[in-house]
């Protein structure tokens, strides 16, 4: 039996504004929550060039290991969390600015 | 200090307009990421984890108060009202976005600051020591020369792409607050006999190899030091490698050739290069200097300070921990900390910065310096003035009295910022500060020196931190390993590593254990932490890391 594909999402960084976005079925959001779960390697692999293809808007895009046994994914990485959050230092930040 | 030209402004402005365009074009699709990301760079415009990152350059770390207050100006407009201030004498503003970015740098030039050269290829920010002009054991003011120095290395054509960048820092006293010996090249002004010459340093660094610079030229005479520079530079750029980055540096190339057989090189380089040099660089070297000429120190009373210092305790133990010895009768060299307990190491408020810059204005010849330390100096203070200024910065969370103690911590970004991060090194620092604060230890404990990276690279200096700490991602957790002995200045030592990592929950315990160690075994309280280290060696301290393994071992 072929290894099971962990669940992916594809992320990027916002060409103007810089900061962390994650692809939905229909564009993009700021919140990992609102992500599209990818959990066909070969579908997540499509959707990662057609993200790489929209460069006036997106930098960077790369696929993420996400957890999904909550429902809705989750960081899997320290890193990615971070990235989700904002820094942990004090609070400032997507942390701040998204509710 | 100096002030541009109107050939330095033209410049500047030209790459500013250029920069302008091509994010214009990038923006509306005429460029790709591939073709903008080097020319951003060129621009100190990083993309970090969460935003943009402008590095702006402090050259040798001056300032003066109108600069800093633009720095406030651009923390407040195009950022979160704060900006960082780094190991290599750099300010980051971390939240910038791309169209707001040749604003930016408009604004940091109607203040004749930039951003160029501030990452790439290319030789970096210039550093010194942040005591220059100032400090009483200097034998000549070093920024002169690194001024020299930044301007025969902005946009050199020969060198702007190399194998790897290229750092130099400059210092003017046999007391290294440079960290010279861990840059590509280090310059220390020596006088033999009357005379001014330079001990030059090669193949310094840190990263993933770090090396301590070797001397290649105990006594460069003043009027070689560009054609000298510029050969050691060339031949490197020639024979560095270009395979693999991580053996490109400097001191890769020092470490596989040998010592003797650059210098050989270098000679032979300079040979032809020498000549070149007509004399216009020493010309124009006589004028730069003519522009760092000593303020007009004034004298009176020391009773002010008299007073305070018997009479305010807190004052007293500001003074004690946060003055250093100024070469000018009645005054002092005044170290402002970035490090208040708890805080992000280096990172200063738009307020912070007016504050300090208006202390700059009414009491200090209107300098200011950027440590490398991640501190801010008012380096000419007269010591009548210091209860008002101390007054001033109690009132705006900057009278923090721990310079040199053990919260006085280097701090790379981390994982927090830095998209090179393997894991977090700001809240350790944090936590580190905020737990000997509250044991009330840190005076006790005196001059110790922890410096904390989040990744291999080293920007927090752990190799030359007494105690070093080095995060790493260990199977999807952050791990923290420790390197003790370390030392950044003319005595310097690159860390030796104790033994297996912590985990971010274990590594404040694990660092109390080792002070614990050092307060057991010290002779007398004044037997600093790395003294205490190098007389009794590893031991005692990985006894004290490790209780468990000791315990096996005693079985």
């Amino acid at each position: 039996m072929p290894k099971p594909y962990t669940p992916k999402v594809v992320t990027a960084n916002h060409l103007l504004a810089g900061d962390v976005i994650y692809q939905t079925r229909d564009g993009w959001s700021r919140k990992l929550a609102d992500a599209e779960v990818l959990t066909d390697e070969a579908h997540a692999d499509l959707r990662l060039i057609e993200a790489a293809q929209q460069t006036g808007e997106v930098v960077g895009a790369y696929l993420a290991d996400v957890d999904t046994s909550k429902g809705v994914p989750a960081p899997a990485h320290f890193r990615e969390a971070f990235r989700a959050k904002g820094p942990s230092n004090y609070a400032h930040g997507k942390q701040t600015e998204l509710n | 200090m100096y002030t541009y030209t109107d050939f330095d402004a033209a410049f500047v402005a030209e790459r500013n307009r250029q920069f302008r365009a091509q994010v214009e074009r990038r923006i509306d699709g005429s460029l790709t990421e591939d073709e903008f990301k080097p020319l951003r760079l060129m621009n100190g415009l990083y993309l970090q984890l969460h935003a943009y990152m402008l590095r702006v350059a402090i050259p040798y770390g001056t300032l003066s108060s109108r600069q800093m207050d633009q720095l406030a100006y651009l923390a407040e407009k195009w950022d979160k009202g704060y900006g960082h201030f780094t190991t290599r004498q750099n300010i980051q503003y971390n939240w910038p976005e791309l169209r707001d970015v040749p604003d930016m740098l408009d604004a940091l030039g109607e203040v004749q600051m930039h951003a160029i050269q501030t990452s790439g290829n290319t030789i970096r920010n210039v550093t010194a020591d942040h005591f220059a002009g100032a400090a009483a054991d200097e034998v000549a003011d070093p920024r002169p020369v690194a001024e020299l120095v930044r301007q025969w290395s902005t946009d050199h054509p020969e060198f702007q792409s190399m194998p790897r960048k290229f750092k130099v820092a400059v210092t003017g006293a046999e007391n290294d607050r440079a960290v010279i010996r861990a840059h590509d090249i280090g310059l220390r002004i020596v006088e033999r006999d009357g005379v001014i010459g330079y001990e030059v340093l090669v193949g310094g660094g840190l990263g993933r190899t770090p090396m301590i610079g070797k001397v290649i030229h105990d006594f460069l005479p003043e009027e070689d030091l560009l054609p000298y520079l510029e050969s050691i530079v060339s031949v490197w750029n020639q024979i560095g490698r270009r395979d693999n980055k991580y053996k490109a540096r400097i001191k890769i190339t020092v470490h596989e050739v040998g010592l003797d057989e650059i210098r050989r090189l270098v000679e032979e380089r300079f040979a032809l290069v020498k000549p070149l040099f007509t004399g216009v660089d020493q010309d124009h070297f006589a004028r730069i200097k003519a522009q760092f000429e000593a303020p007009d120190f004034v004298k009176k009373s020391v009773g002010p300070f008299n007073q305070a210092y018997n009479d305010d305790p807190v004052f007293r133990a500001w003074a004690d921990t946060n003055l250093t010895a100024h070469r000018a009768e009645g005054y002092s060299i005044v170290s402002i900390s970035l490090k208040a307990h708890g805080a992000t190491p280096g990172d200063a408020t738009a307020e912070q910065m007016r504050v300090m810059a208006d202390l700059a204005r009414q009491y200090g010849h209107d300098e200011l310096r950027i440590s490398h330390e991640q501190n801010v100096i008012l380096p000419h203070v007269h010591r009548a003035d210091l209860p008002a200024i101390h007054a001033k910065l109690k009132e705006h969370g900057l009278a923090t009295a721990n310079i040199n103690l053990i919260s006085d911590i280097i701090a790379c970004p981390g994982m927090d910022y830095c998209a090179l991060a393997t894991a977090r090194s700001i809240p350790i620092a944090q936590e580190i500060a905020t737990r000997f604060d509250d044991l009330k230890l840190e005076h006790d404990i005196g001059e110790l020196k922890i410096k904390i990276s989040g990744c291999i690279n080293a920007c927090g200096h752990h190799h030359v931190g007494h105690i070093g700490i080095l995060g790493l991602d260990r199977a999807g957790v952050e791990n923290y390993q420790i390197t003790l002995g370390g030392d950044h200045t003319q005595t310097a030592a690159i860390g030796e590593r104790a033994g297996p990592g912590f985990s971010a929950d274990a590594i404040v315990p694990a660092i109390e254990r080792l002070v614990d160690a050092y307060l057991e075994h010290r002779t007398e309280k004044s037997e600093t932490f790395l003294q205490t280290y190098r007389r009794l060696g590893m031991a005692p301290f990985k006894a004290a890391l490790y209780p468990e393994s000791k315990a096996v071992a005693a079985e």
